[in-house]
């Protein structure tokens, strides 16, 4: 068996014959009986259709009793399956070990969608919780008719259902319902993606009585990478695969003029992908894609250079016309206040642009035969790759099969989309199935970038100290530039090439915090892209949506404020912040740290090698972090070491505090990353950012000796996102403590040696 | 021009034809099915294609095929297997060690290598052996984790 064939029959139908289930053709006409049996009946042989308002969408029980659940969220390697199944396993009230989940194909789960915001528990897996909880009810119901028992006098243990007391009268969920399929309406809101919410009747468990939720189960898909024996999207093959490769411009805007196919000749197999802007070669082989894509001769547009020279970015951004602006929150009247003020602060941050970078450049298969499309991809949003792919072939997306399969990293709108829309249009015009993969510099200059920006942030102090109102306004390129997936060609850079106008969206954010000030005013305003069409400037979300910028600014402004009062930066935030969970995270981590109390800066170091500690707290919708850091500075290079950190982090309810536990760490590292090194360099034409020395990340020598992390539990408060929420408060706290070390602010990202040793100057 | 080498991969001789410029990672994915070295970055700078050639960490994206030579090339498929895993292995299971894990291919076999010459390794010298390798996801903590855990089972 190829692989192909492994993953492409990947279906309910095969895992439930792999389950022993009773095996009925999916495809087998109905007969009266079944379909009688169908109208009424709870368990059906027949599977429903797959819909949010049917239960079989999201579980079914296996003949073997094992349970399978069908997911429209991707687990991105942050233990997510393991947390929705540890979920389902709860309220169904089975062995966790008998838990089995099927993730983002298009044939089998619902648009749920996918990985997007750190929603994977807070919505996913409230849907399939409530799912279980229903799937649970029917079964009780079933078990109370087959035993002539009441349901009330019924318990369940690990998918046994007895009656209470009596051990004797039993039936299993495998013997009720094995191999068969609920046929059980939901009561589906009539959403899909992340909304998408369809519960049943039954209430789910509880919390005091889980014996699942909660526990450190490890992941299961850590020993199939380790031994080398997990595929990622990247490794899929099939017959009669051909290799594809993009050629992008040199100068940003630019398209082909004329492409001379002589200069490829001598390359077997190859074969060149040219309409308007769109230019690929394909190859049988994958070094000759590459070398082809290398070797052919274009002439391209004479495109004037789209982009201002680097160091006028900021500028760029203070004097571009405001295309959209949004007064998230206006209490009390802040102009009003400010002119009462004894004392005004202001200060003025910088973010630059940063890339996904993922480990692995955007990769895709398209199989594009007889009006059907197969993609594989490691996308984050299988559901709208389906749309993407169909609009681009001209097909419906009925008739595109998107197969999840894991992919290199994945940290918000990346050039994964992209690739799938390039490997459709290059497997259309070839007539082969196509697997594309960029190359290193595709995957750091042209993915969608997370936005640049400045931050202005303003305090009106009274003549008691008091702060009486603050302002603060992010002005930046748009984080929906492009949208958050590839379900429109306009979102893609094969669609823009193909010449769909960008329909260029605005949005920002606002800091997250509970800060009193009696006045106070917080907005955003966003510009135009400085390039109109297939940019490598292109914005959209990474891995934290304009949170580390928002927040760099917002707590290091704070910090301020406190510096210029000579009070303790933890003791000032208490002052203001109002919300109980806001300030039990703040404690939490000033105590776990051993934070003393005292103004920052220091000012009682000599020499060159100096410390410090600053805090910054953050809301990222429910979830609350606050995290202090600990640095090192070396003033005769500027060089930062974040030594260590400390991190009180409340989501909720905590379902699995293994997954939870890795999830915090990985984001205060990346964020360390995203804060000391990460900057994406560009000329007049073009990003230069092109590999791993153009765009320097954290590298061991400059991972942190300790992050200690307080996992605050709530297990009466519905779960909420911890995908990224700690990413959030780590630029501020590592500014904030340089500040405390060197009494110097760094108000611009990312602190490189060389900023920093120029602003110790 | 297409050529015939014969290569041993993990212990058997595997016999493939291909250009002699091609690199060595695509005959190992393309043509002997070995998926796991992955293209990181074409450069040597992120590790994630690394192989062993005679015990020592190659970038298999910067090595012909034709420099390959009688060198035994071993895989991360090759180091252990879940019956007979190398402590390495063992150890990234046990820490939980990867998010995405695209990149281990760099992480493992560098520490194996490293390992091996160098026992009881204090926590400077395994962050400074590990330093060329990239790991985008952060979960550089766990890394150091494993590699002492393992340190510490091989004595």
């Amino acid at each position: 068996m190829t692989k192909h064939e492994q993953v492409k029959n990947f279906s309910r139908r095969t895992l439930l014959k792999a389950g022993g289930a009773l095996v009925v053709s999916i495809g087998a006409p109905l007969t009266f009986d079944t379909a009688h049996a169908a109208d009424s009946a709870t368990a059906v042989a027949t599977k429903p259709p797959l819909m949010p308002d049917q239960l079989s969408s999201y579980i079914t029980v296996n003949a073997d009793g094992t349970v399978s659940a069908y997911f429209g969220k991707m687990d991105m390697g942050q233990g997510l399956s393991v947390a929705i199944k540890q979920m389902i396993a709860e309220e169904l009230d089975v062995p966790y070990a008998n838990m089995k989940i099927f993730i983002g194909d298009t044939d089998t789960s619902l648009n749920q969608g996918g990985a997007s915001g750190s929603t994977g528990v807070q919505e996913g897996g409230k849907q399939m919780r409530m799912a279980a909880a229903e799937a649970r009810r029917v079964l009780v119901d079933m078990a109370a008719e087959k035993l002539g028992v009441p349901a009330g006098q019924l318990t369940v243990k690990d998918g046994v259902v007895s009656a209470t007391g009596d051990a004797s009268k039993k039936t299993s969920y495998a013997d009720l319902i094995g191999g068969k399929f609920f046929n059980v309406h939901l009561d589906w809101n009539g959403k899909y993606g992340n909304p998408l919410y369809a519960p049943g009747k039954a209430k789910p468990k509880d919390p005091k009585d889980y014996t699942i939720v909660g526990k450190p189960i490890p992941r299961d898909d850590i020993a199939g990478k380790v031994f080398a024996q997990a595929d990622f999207a990247m490794d899929i093959k099939v017959s009669g695969m051909v290799h594809g490769r993009m050629i992008r411009p040199a100068i940003a805007g630019a398209v082909p003029v004329k492409v001379d196919e002589s200069s490829i000749k001598g390359i077997p197999g190859a074969k060149v992908v040219w309409d308007k802007g769109f230019l690929g070669v394909v190859a049988d082989r994958e070094w000759d894609a590459i070398k082809a894509a290398r070797a052919l001769k274009v002439e391209w547009s004479n495109a004037s250079p789209p982009f201002p020279d680097q160091p006028a970015l900021y500028d760029h951004i203070r004097k571009a016309p405001t295309r959209k602006r949004d007064v998230g929150k206006h209490i009390g009247d802040v102009d009003a206040a400010f002119k009462t003020a004894a004392k005004v602060i202001e200060a003025e941050y910088e973010w630059p642009f940063q890339s996904h970078a993922r480990m692995g450049p955007g990769c895709a298969l398209v199989d594009f035969k007889d009006g059907h499309a197969t993609c594989w991809s490691g996308t984050q949003k299988s559901h709208f790759v389906q749309m993407g792919v169909a609009a681009i072939l001209g097909i419906p997306k009925e008739q595109v099969h998107v197969i999840w399969t894991t992919g290199p990293g994945s940290y918000g709108r990346s050039d994964a989309d992209d690739a799938a829309a390039d490997a459709a249009v290059l497997a259309k015009a070839v007539g082969k199935p196509v697997r594309v993969q960029y190359m290193r510099d595709q995957g750091t200059a042209w993915d969608p970038k997370a936005p640049a920006s400045i931050h202005t942030a303003r305090a009106a102090l009274d003549a008691a100290g008091n702060v009486i109102a603050y302002d603060y306004l992010s002005k930046g390129f748009s984080r929906v530039d492009v949208d958050t997936n590839g379900s429109q060609p306009r979102d893609t850079l094969a669609g823009q090439d193909l010449g769909v106008a960008l329909k260029s969206g605005d949005g920002f954010g606002f800091p997250g915090d509970s800060y009193g000030f009696a006045n106070k005013r917080t907005a955003w305003e966003t510009i135009a892209p400085l390039l109109d069409r297939a940019s490598p400037l292109r914005t959209a979300h990474m891995r934290d949506p304009v949170g580390p910028q928002i927040h760099f600014a917002s707590e290091s402004f704070i910090d301020e404020l406190a510096a210029a009062l000579k009070v303790d930066p933890v003791e000032f935030r208490l002052r203001y912040v109002r919300d109980p969970r806001d300030i039990a995270v703040i404690k939490a981590a000033a105590e776990k740290s051993g934070w003393q109390s005292r103004p920052s800066p220091r000012n009682d170091q000599r020499g060159d090698k100096v410390s410090g500690r600053g805090i910054a707290y953050v809301q990222r919708g429910p979830t609350r972090v606050a995290v202090v850091a600990e640095v090192d500075v070396d003033r005769s290079t500027g060089k930062i070491w974040a030594r260590k950190f400390t991190v009180a982090h409340d989501c909720g309810q905590i379902i699995n505090p293994n997954g939870l536990h890795h999830a915090i760490e990985n984001n205060i590292v990346q964020a360390t990353s995203r804060t000391l090194w990460e900057e994406v360099k560009f000329d007049k034409r073009n990003v230069t950012s092109v590999d791993w020395r153009t765009y320097p990340i954290l590298d061991m020598t400059e991972a942190p000796a300790e992050i200690d992390i307080v996992m605050i539990n709530h297990p009466e408060i519905a779960p909420t996102g911890a995908g990224e929420a700690a990413s959030r408060p780590v630029p501020g706290a590592i500014a904030n403590a340089v500040f405390d070390a060197t009494g110097v602010r760094i108000r611009r990202a990312p602190l490189t040696p060389d900023y920093v040793k120029a602003a110790l100057i | 021009m297409s050529k015939q080498f014969t290569l041993n991969v993990n212990g058997v001789d595997r016999t493939v034809e291909a250009d002699p410029d091609t690199p060595l990672l695509y005959v190992l994915r393309d043509d002997l099915g070995l998926n796991n070295p992955h293209f990181g970055c074409g450069l040597g700078q992120c590790g994630a294609c690394t192989v062993h050639l005679d015990g020592k960490p190659t970038h298999s994206c910067r090595r012909p095929i034709a420099a390959v030579g009688d060198k035994k090339v071993v895989t991360l498929a090759g180091l252990g297997t879940p019956e007979h895993p190398h402590p390495l292995q063992t150890a990234y299971v046990q820490e939980q060690v990867p998010q995405c894990a695209y990149c281990i291919n760099g992480w493992i076999m560098n520490a194996a290598a490293f390992l091996r010459d160098n026992k009881k390794p204090t926590d400077e010298q395994i962050r400074t052996a590990l330093t060329h390798i990239k790991c985008r996801c952060g979960t550089h903590m766990a890394i150091l984790r494993a590699v002492k855990r393992a340190a510490a089972m091989m004595g």
